[in-house]
């Protein structure tokens, strides 16, 4: 492993190859705000709220922190102007979906972001991907997934999996950002493997 | 077939095709190209060989159903030669009559032959047909004498002399040498030299390194690539074959489009004869050098064409592009060096070869080299796949060969690259086609889709459409991207329904700039160039609907 020395936020910072700034950044203890990104899984890149500027080359250019690999004499600004309006527009954009999370609103407080700048559409679900990757990498069960693209794109406990992985388990709840993946697992499970116990008196007859 | 063990076994194969073939044999080549499909094509092939048979001509007269003619709007198209008389929107009807007429009786029928809509002059060949006449049809030329199916086709107008060339006389660093001073530029979008693209992949460290075709060809308006792989298959992969010997592959992929199964079959029928020749497989063509190619088909949104999404799709993962900090040319799939290029590119390989990088470079402007593929559709009185050189100016595209705008209606504006592309207004359609050039002024060529307006299209709709487009045909993996197009359509929506509000266009600018600079791949980043470009030249429509 050779070593490598780059400078974060005008700090000189050892990293070894095959780090990411996010890693060697975490390591000197600057801190770059993430969403998306977990020690124990591999680096997603999905979130962007860990966007940098580098200079490499002379040149200056805009990058994610999670994956972008160290090199020798790196210079990382991990907050400029640009960062910060970056951030702060995908904070708003999130905060349209996830109102009330905690997580959210004390970056909202740190980046200046305004809850308030697009029209709600309350699916409390950021699509970050901790829940899916966290089954797929770790526990390699695959109980929860994406489905459909783009602006459809939403996550679905798969219920032949889940009903028998997920009541044992439960690790990915304590990731989620938002309230919405325990939402979620319940209503899978009402819908498609009620157990006993979760057949209360709020059951409608028909 | 035994397997050609040399190049002079390709050459006596050659030599056999051409010997029993005779030149002044009619032949009737029927496009059997996507376009003509649509038109009955099909049934226009079955009435001639059924026509043929009646008449007791099988011996005398060859039918062919080729791939593209590119003349779309007018299908379906019926060549016949040695005459070289094209006729236009045949029908089966027709058949007969053409058979005794033209065939036999060598005398036009006069109803199928190609009239100017404007000035009413007709034109029965292809060289006074202003469509074809003003082109340049390097690659797309031999569709028609073509069929697909048939290697000796492919054979009889040269075909893989280029590869025997490369094999026996070139090293493979020359062949990327040739490469390189042809300055061939990637036609699948971004326009990057493909010499260089290849050398990074051959200079990356690994054994095992993979060559592919981008045949996925997602964007609305984009047809060309299918015309070339449909038409000349074999042709596309000579290319392949040429490009993983230069960069030192013996694994090739084909990544197309899982809903043309045609295509599928196409390129399926073209490997395995190939592979038949000994064209393919081990030790090609008796040489020291073995290569082979797997099919994968796509899975069927737009963004599975973006590179990083395709090779992750090849290993059988959900098609989501990475970050390319580190080149797919360098890690791409499982990790191993990749090169990807598309169709039209790997189907200008093998003319640089064998007919030399100083001919290529003597095609086109300064830094854009050789003839581009372009479907051209919209509001244009002949839509269809027209080939030029670089440096020919929109302008002659348009009118000279798509014969200009229908119902004598003006032109507003012309659109290129896709969704993420640009329109640009009618004052510039005197730009040569040429990459930078129109990637200065915000309409990179892209695939080479060129959608023509007239003066009653709305450009706020136009936007709206193509990040409508985006909205469902992107991965959804990262925020700027997914949550900008969610946005900017919303507001786009609003304000192309008269509902815009004051600060609307700022916040637009707002997003495009952060979906721009912050997305993970190019789809993202590129998603708002029709915004921008609209924009900044279309500015006071947006503004009208603003209160």
């Amino acid at each position: 492993m050779t070593s490598i020395v780059l400078e974060i936020d005008g700090k000189k910072v050892g990293a070894t190859e095959g780090e990411t700034i996010l890693q060697a950044a975490r390591r000197a203890d600057v801190s770059i705000p993430t969403l998306c990104h977990h020690e124990r899984l591999e680096p997603y890149g999905g979130c962007r709220l860990c966007t940098v500027e580098v200079d490499v080359r002379g040149r200056t250019s805009l990058v994610a922190a999670c994956l972008y690999p160290v090199e020798q004499d790196l210079v990382v600004r991990t907050r400029s102007e640009k960062v910060d309006r970056i951030r702060k527009m995908i904070l708003e954009l999130l905060l349209a979906h996830a109102p009330c999370s905690p997580q959210l609103m004390e970056l909202a407080r740190v980046y200046g972001a305004d809850p308030d700048r697009f029209d709600k559409e309350s699916s409390f679900c950021i699509l970050c991907g901790l829940c899916e990757r966290y089954c797929g990498e770790v526990k390699k069960k695959h109980a929860v997934g994406f489905v459909n693209n783009g602006a459809r794109r939403e996550i679905s406990f798969i219920p032949e999996i889940a009903s028998k992985e997920c009541a044992g388990c439960k690790e990915c709840f304590p990731l989620c950002p938002t309230s919405y993946l325990q939402a979620a697992f319940v209503l899978t499970e009402a819908l498609a493997f009620p157990s006993p116990s979760s057949q209360g008196t709020g059951t409608v007859e028909r | 077939m035994p397997r050609l063990q040399s190049a002079a076994e390709l050459e006596k194969l050659r030599k056999a095709v051409l010997s029993g073939r005779d030149p002044g044999k009619p032949c009737i080549s029927i496009c059997a190209g996507i376009g003509c499909l649509g038109f009955a094509g099909d049934r226009v092939v079955g009435a001639f060989e059924e026509e043929i048979g009646r008449q007791g001509l099988k011996d005398r007269v060859d039918v062919k159903a080729t791939g593209c003619h590119g003349f779309c709007d007018r299908g379906p198209i019926v060549a016949i030669y040695p005459e070289d008389i094209c006729y236009v929107t045949v029908s089966p009807e027709d058949v007969p009559e053409i058979v005794s007429r033209t065939v036999l009786g060598k005398k036009l029928v006069d109803r199928l032959v190609y009239s100017d809509p404007a000035t009413g002059k007709k034109a029965a060949r292809p060289s006074e047909i202003p469509f074809y006449r003003n082109q340049m049809r390097l690659l797309i030329g031999d569709n028609t004498r073509i069929d697909p199916r048939s290697i000796e086709d492919y054979l009889a107008v040269g075909g893989y002399g280029a590869l025997s060339k490369a094999l026996f006389e070139m090293k493979p660093e020359q062949v990327l040498e040739e490469i390189k001073k042809a300055n061939l530029r990637g036609r699948g979008g971004g326009g990057f030299p493909a010499g260089q693209k290849w050398e990074t992949a051959r200079k990356a460290p690994g054994e095992e390194k993979y060559v592919i075709v981008n045949g996925h060809e997602g964007e609305p308006g984009a047809f060309m690539d299918r015309a070339i792989f449909m038409g000349n298959p074999h042709r596309v992969l000579e290319g392949l074959i040429i490009g993983a010997y230069a960069i030192g592959s013996r694994q090739g992929f084909i990544y197309t489009r899982h809903d043309t199964p045609r295509l599928k079959q196409v390129i399926d029928r073209a490997l395995s004869t190939a592979r038949d020749h000994g064209l393919l497989g081990k030790a090609i063509l008796g040489s020291g050098f073995s290569f082979d190619v797997e099919v994968h088909l796509d899975i069927g949104i737009f963004v599975s064409g973006e590179s990083s999404a395709l090779m992750r799709s090849i290993e059988g993962k959900k098609p989501e592009p990475r970050a390319k900090y580190i080149r797919t040319s360098v890690r791409g799939i499982w990790d191993r060096p990749s090169n990807l290029n598309n169709v039209e590119t790997w189907a200008n390989v093998p003319q640089i070869i064998s007919r030399g990088s100083d001919w290529y470079a003597g095609i086109g402007t300064e830094r854009s080299k050789g003839t581009k593929l372009i479907s051209l559709s919209g509001n244009i009185v002949h839509a269809g796949v027209v080939e030029v050189p670089f440096g020919t100016t929109l302008r002659k595209i348009v009118y000279d060969i798509g014969g200009g705008i229908p119902d004598g209606k003006k032109l507003k504006a012309v659109h290129m690259g896709g969704p993420m592309g640009g329109s640009i207004p009618e004052r510039f359609l005197d730009t040569p086609l040429d990459f930078d050039a129109m990637a200065k002024l915000g309409a990179p060529i892209g695939a080479g889709g060129l959608l023509v307006m007239d003066e009653d299209t709305r450009m706020v709709d136009v936007t709206r459409f193509f990040l409508d487009f985006l909205s469902h045909e992107s991965c959804g993996k990262c925020v700027p991207c997914r949550e900008g197009i969610r946005q900017m359509l919303k507001i786009v929506t609003s304000i192309s329904e008269g509902k815009g509000k004051k600060g609307d266009i700022e916040l637009l600018e707002e997003i495009s700039e952060v979906a721009g600079a912050a997305s993970l791949c190019a789809l993202g980043k590129t998603a708002s160039d029709p915004l921008r470009s609209t924009l900044r030249y279309f500015r006071d429509e947006y503004e009208a609907s603003i209160r």
